[in-house]
């Protein structure tokens, strides 16, 4: 990560684009941390891609001023990944939202985690479709009623944090939009940690799933003396759905995709000169 | 007279029928002869039907042939399948003794050996029946044993040297055999008169060769039939050249991948077959918005849905052209033949570059997979084009769809100071900021991302292939790998003595219409032939040009042969002549 020597603010990174979101919307709270974190971290704007999906998340980018592509919906971790592997020197951050993340995109994550690029993915976790206007997600809880479950859902949610402490993500947290000054620490830990880093942050849609009430009782710091390398204690606080757990869950560092992506190409090179006439040379 | 022969090995899947053809092919192409490689193979990795062609001649080949000049048939389906291609005037069934006894047919000539007891006995190890067979065929047509060792040493050296030994006497052993079979043919090889140094690559391998030259760094794709092998060969090859091939997830990451990292400086692209095409629609509509360089390889094969996986069609063209939703230009290319392969993934490449926009190339599963000579590359003949790149100024206040009079605008680079923009699917106005909402807009941006067609249109014209008759009473319009089928059809059809010339695109989206437009105003008839049933290029000519094209379709998974050509040229001919009309449209 390049870093400059001024002062740097979080007003700097701000663009003349103003969010289209909902006055309240937890995403706010989630953009202003990652301002925070830019600016403490000292990012340079020319060298951080925001990558978002669709979805009241995926207008992020447009809110940051750097380099950004809002892509498809469900579609952020192949489009980073293939950001992170043109240059690697690149500060790679994907987000997105439940519906986003879990459900049109939920196939992309295992392999995202498993492989290891050097990338933060936050998700912005309000457990409802409030681009389409409040439909159920693949977090909102057995028993929601909105447009399409009008007598109420009948699917378990699934576990966000469970999920990728099994797919082998590096770095597994979770924050909530209501705190910003730790979510400001734990997106900075993300975005430093070498690998790919997954936070879920708790983003509550005020005008359609407004769990501004309901999400704070249950807010609970990961205890100080967790072992965020110890992957069965992070299932552990991640199976215990009662609480909503704060903090790094499971962080273990390992080599990145696009290290390993320079050994192949190391031991590709030993053998052969780097030349297409050699190439040519094998098929004649 | 020239050297020109066709053989086919046919056999069970598995037992070797492939890499029998993949070494007769090499060894004919080290022995010196211009090869054209044609294979069918089951979907199923052991067992089915396996069968593999190859001719051979002194002079450019163009298509694979008609006529058989040796079948090896390594079993009775293999005989049964095949028999009926060989020439009646002297072409020659060799066949297993051990596996069964085929009735005699008038005008074939029938060498019978005991490939699999010759095996057994001699070698004890039955599976090098087809290396037993290949020094059959050493001997008697006379093709350099030495050619054939080398490659043996070649292939089977990394198991060591017992097993390179026991392949070397079972060459031996079919070449000793064959000694004292009476020749009753007159089939001679030697050494061919090929000229300058040739590698023998396939239509896959080539494009590979070509997307690297291209300066191509990155490949993501998933695999599928027929184009795993350009993963394949790219994984191995790519690396060395300082760039990496990933196998995604899935069809969708792999464009994903493609456009991520086309957005962040770094060529790439993906290759996949209908179904994983189809998966990449969406993605291509982002690319067009987001007027992304990309490129998309489709190695056709038979659909719908999972169709033939390894059976060849033409029948991807409305998807390549109209795939995706919205208005949504892209450009659609065919390739033609497999040193076209190399050249035109170039100029892919450099088409989206220029033009910031997916270039669809279509190849097929005969294309793809077919083997052939081809001249050492010209690096030079297409020189590699980058995108417009903003100069110093423009970067103050930097627009990335700045409306320009000829529709491209400059392009930053993630890490390039004051560049920084949103690469937006959604609607955008000329900074890069969503306008979903600005009706206006939207039509003014439509016509930027069409209006790059104006330049596309010239270039098309430019990349018309013509042969025969420029001007011709028939004319032939074809598309992708049936470029040299056509034009052999149009070389026999001319010495018949009929006024025919073809027009072959290589692009196919948007057209050259001026080209088109000349060529078919002076024709009497125009055939339209096409491996698909509805004919698809048919419909979109028709679309531009009010006249009655002749459609030929064949749709049964197999390429034209020139044969079949010359048949329809024949009766259309015929048919022009009596009624002095245009012919009427059969679908």
């Amino acid at each position: 990560m390049s870093t400059v020597p001024v002062e740097v603010t979080p007003q700097q990174y701000k663009t003349e684009e103003h969010p289209i979101w909902c006055p309240g919307c937890g995403d706010f709270g989630v953009l202003g941390s990652l301002y925070n974190c830019l600016a403490g971290l000292k990012v340079k704007p020319k060298d951080l891609v925001v990558v978002s999906g669709i979805g009241c998340s995926g207008r992020t980018p447009g809110f940051i001023k750097s380099y950004g592509f809002h892509s498809l919906h469900g579609r952020v971790l192949p489009v980073a990944l293939g950001v992170k592997l043109a240059n690697p020197s690149l500060e790679v951050i994907g987000v997105g939202g439940d519906g986003d993340g879990f459900a049109i995109g939920g196939g992309h994550i295992p392999h995202a985690a498993r492989r290891n690029p050097d990338m933060t993915y936050l998700i912005m976790d309000n457990s409802t479709y409030g681009l389409t206007k409040g439909q159920y997600s693949p977090t909102s809880p057995a028993g929601y009623q909105a447009g399409s479950t009008p007598y109420g859902s009948i699917e378990q949610p699934l576990n966000p944090l469970a999920m990728l402490i099994a797919y082998g993500a590096s770095f597994v947290g979770q924050g909530y939009s209501g705190k910003p000054r730790e979510l400001t620490e734990l997106v900075t830990q993300a975005i430093e940690h070498k690998g790919f880093a997954f936070v879920n942050v708790i983003s509550p849609c005020i005008t359609f799933n407004n769990t501004y009430k309901v999400v704070p009782p249950r807010l609970k710091e990961v205890p100080q003396e967790h072992d965020v390398k110890n992957r069965a204690k992070a299932f552990e606080l991640a199976l215990d759905t009662q609480s909503v757990w704060l903090g790094v869950l499971y962080q273990n560092p390992r080599p990145t995709f696009e290290q390993e992506v320079s050994h192949v190409i190391e031991k590709a090179q030993a053998s052969s000169p780097p030349r297409l006439e050699a190439i040519f040379a094998e098929f004649s | 007279m020239t050297t020109d022969y066709v053989f086919r090995v046919g056999g069970e899947g598995g037992e070797g029928v492939i890499s029998t053809g993949e070494m007769l092919t090499l060894a004919l192409a080290r022995a010196g002869f211009q090869i054209y490689t044609f294979r069918t193979y089951p979907a199923e990795i052991k067992g089915g039907h396996a069968n593999y062609q190859v001719r051979a001649s002194d002079k450019l080949l163009l298509s694979q042939g008609h006529w058989l000049d040796v079948l090896l048939a390594f079993n009775e389906e293999a005989y049964q399948k095949h028999i009926q291609d060989v020439r009646r005037n002297g072409g020659v069934l060799i066949y297993d003794t051990d596996s069964y006894q085929p009735p005699i047919l008038e005008g074939v000539i029938y060498y019978g050996v005991p490939l699999t007891s010759l095996a057994t006995e001699k070698i004890g190890i039955k599976l090098t029946k087809n290396i037993v067979s290949l020094g059959v065929l050493a001997h008697l047509f006379d093709i350099p044993l030495k050619v054939f060792e080398d490659l043996l040493k070649e292939r089977f050296g990394r198991k060591g040297e017992v097993v390179v030994q026991k392949n070397i006497d079972a060459l031996h052993v079919g070449a000793e055999y064959a000694k004292q079979i009476p020749r009753q043919d007159r089939i001679q090889l030697g050494s061919g008169s090929r000229g300058a140094k040739h590698l023998v690559l396939s239509g896959n391998e080539s494009l590979a060769l070509g997307a690297i030259a291209s300066g191509c760094r990155l490949y993501a794709g998933y695999p599928i039939t027929p184009a795993t092998d350009i993963m394949e060969f790219l994984a191995r090859e790519l690396p060395k050249i300082g760039g990496f091939v990933v196998q995604t997830e899935d069809e969708i990451s792999a464009i994903g991948v493609v456009l991520g990292s086309s957005y962040a400086g770094k060529k790439a692209m993906t290759a996949t077959s209908g179904p994983g095409f189809s998966l990449m629609t969406e993605m291509i509509g982002l690319a067009v918005v987001a007027e992304i360089p990309s490129v998309i390889v489709d190695v056709q094969r038979v659909g719908p849905s999972t169709g033939m996986p390894t059976k060849t069609e033409q029948g991807d063209l409305y998807l390549a052209v109209y795939g995706g939703h919205g208005n949504c230009p892209r450009i659609v290319m065919a390739l033609t033949s497999v040193e076209d392969c190399f050249y035109g993934i170039m100029r892919a490449f450099n088409l989206s570059e220029q033009f910031q926009m997916p270039v669809v190339v279509l190849s097929d599963q005969y294309l793809g997979h077919r083997k052939a000579t081809v001249p050492v590359p010209d690096l030079n003949q297409v020189p590699v084009i980058d995108r417009r790149k903003p100069q110093a100024e423009e970067l103050a206040g930097f627009r990335r769809y700045r409306f320009t009079p000829d529709n491209i605008s400059p392009m930053s680079i993630p890490g390039m100071e004051g560049g920084g923009y949103v690469a937006e699917g959604l609607e955008h106005d000329e900074v890069g900021y969503p306008a979903a909402s600005d009706h206006e807009n939207h039509l003014r941006s439509t016509q930027k991302r069409y209006g790059k067609f104006g330049q596309i249109h010239q270039i098309a014209n430019d990349l018309v292939r013509l042969y025969g008759n420029p001007h011709p009473e028939i004319g032939i319009i074809g598309w992708g790998s049936s470029e040299g089928v056509i034009r052999e059809a149009v070389e026999i059809a001319q010495s018949k003595g009929y006024s025919v010339g073809a027009l072959h695109p290589k692009i196919l989206y948007p057209q050259p219409i001026a080209k088109l437009k000349e060529f078919i105003e002076g024709t009497k008839a125009v055939i339209i032939p096409e491996v698909n049933f509805t004919g698809q290029f048919a419909t979109l000519l028709r679309k531009r040009f009010a006249y009655d094209f002749i459609q030929l379709n064949k749709c049964i998974g197999l390429p034209f042969t020139p044969q079949e050509i010359v048949d329809k040229i024949e009766e259309v001919a015929a048919h022009v002549h009596s009624s002095r009309r245009s012919h009427p449209a059969a679908v």
